[in-house]
């Protein structure tokens, strides 16, 4: 995508440029978790940036750039996403209603009475790696990974994925509570498979 | 006049999720701190989504590769 080719005083350049360059780590961390890859990631990035700088003069207060470079990311990923996924979203929103948000990783690993310094549910997290949750997060289906990508690796309010994505706030809780209870679940069966927990029978109680 | 709501603990289940996205409002937020200070099975549990919350955002930084920050002066430099 090219620039603007309206007229912009240097400093707003240079200003811009320092900007974005000190939230690029982030940028690029959430478009890594919201394109999967480090190519498509890139381009979703650089679209973002060369958007924002069209869109400058709607920034009034520029302390708050931070949030709104986000949420234009966010913006500029869903259109991607309507343009050239429709298919798989039509099919993986089939599977909205099947999935289950009533299963708590903490309910698995809880055990109320043993000494405070030292849980398995603490000894749990210690143990998980990033790629753990990178994969885990990866492998969700596509409305609840965009969902969580967007609330706990990126960290919009609900209004902001409401209007990101286009759908009611009451929607974007359901994917989130869904898309969260679905990525503990596969935390949890990685947990058992590589040995991080003792026992081998999840356990159902719940608070 | 004090008249804040004593929440059980299926309360507080049904709005930890909104508290820990710092979505509820300063009232029920107050109601969900006050039932946490007096719940050890609900507080372990807020403790537990909140740390793994952290972790999830702490995998929104990522090194930025060179040919990136190439992309992005390249970008600006185009600008009349």
């Amino acid at each position: 995508m090219m620039v603007s080719d309206a007229p912009r005083a240097s400093r707003d350049t240079a200003w811009f440029e320092e900007a974005v360059v000190a939230v690029l780590p982030e940028l690029f961390g959430t478009a890594r978790r919201l394109t999967r890859n480090s190519a498509d990631a890139e381009d979703l990035v650089a679209e973002a940036v060369a958007r924002a700088w069209q869109g400058l003069d709607a920034l009034s207060d520029r302390g708050a750039f931070r949030r709104w470079i986000h949420r234009i990311l966010a913006n500029t990923y869903t259109n991607w996403w309507r343009a050239s996924v429709v298919r798989p979203i039509v099919e993986s929103l089939r599977t909205e209603d099947s999935v289950d948000e009533s299963f708590s990783l903490f309910d698995q690993l809880h055990q109320p009475f043993l000494l405070w310094f030292s849980t398995p549910e603490k000894e749990f997290l210690n143990k998980l790696l990033r790629e753990d949750l990178e994969r885990a997060i990866d492998e969700l289906p596509e409305p609840f990974r965009v969902a969580v990508v967007l609330a706990d690796v990126q960290g919009l309010s609900y209004r902001e994925i409401s209007d990101a994505l286009q759908i009611p706030i009451g929607t974007v809780r359901s994917r989130l509570a869904r898309g969260r209870a679905t990525l503990q679940k596969a935390l949890w069966q990685h947990g058992l498979d590589a040995g991080l927990v003792n026992t081998r029978t999840p356990r159902s109680h719940n608070v | 006049m004090c008249d804040r709501t004593i929440l059980t603990c299926a309360d507080a289940l049904r709005l930890l999720a909104q508290y820990l996205d710092r979505e509820l409002g300063d009232g029920d937020r107050a109601d969900f701190e006050q039932h946490l200070a007096t719940c050890r099975s609900c507080y372990s549990r807020a403790e537990f989504e909140r740390r793994l919350k952290d972790e999830l955002t702490r995998l929104g930084e990522s090194h930025v590769p060179s040919t990136l920050h190439n992309r992005i002066r390249a970008l600006l430099s185009d600008v009349p």
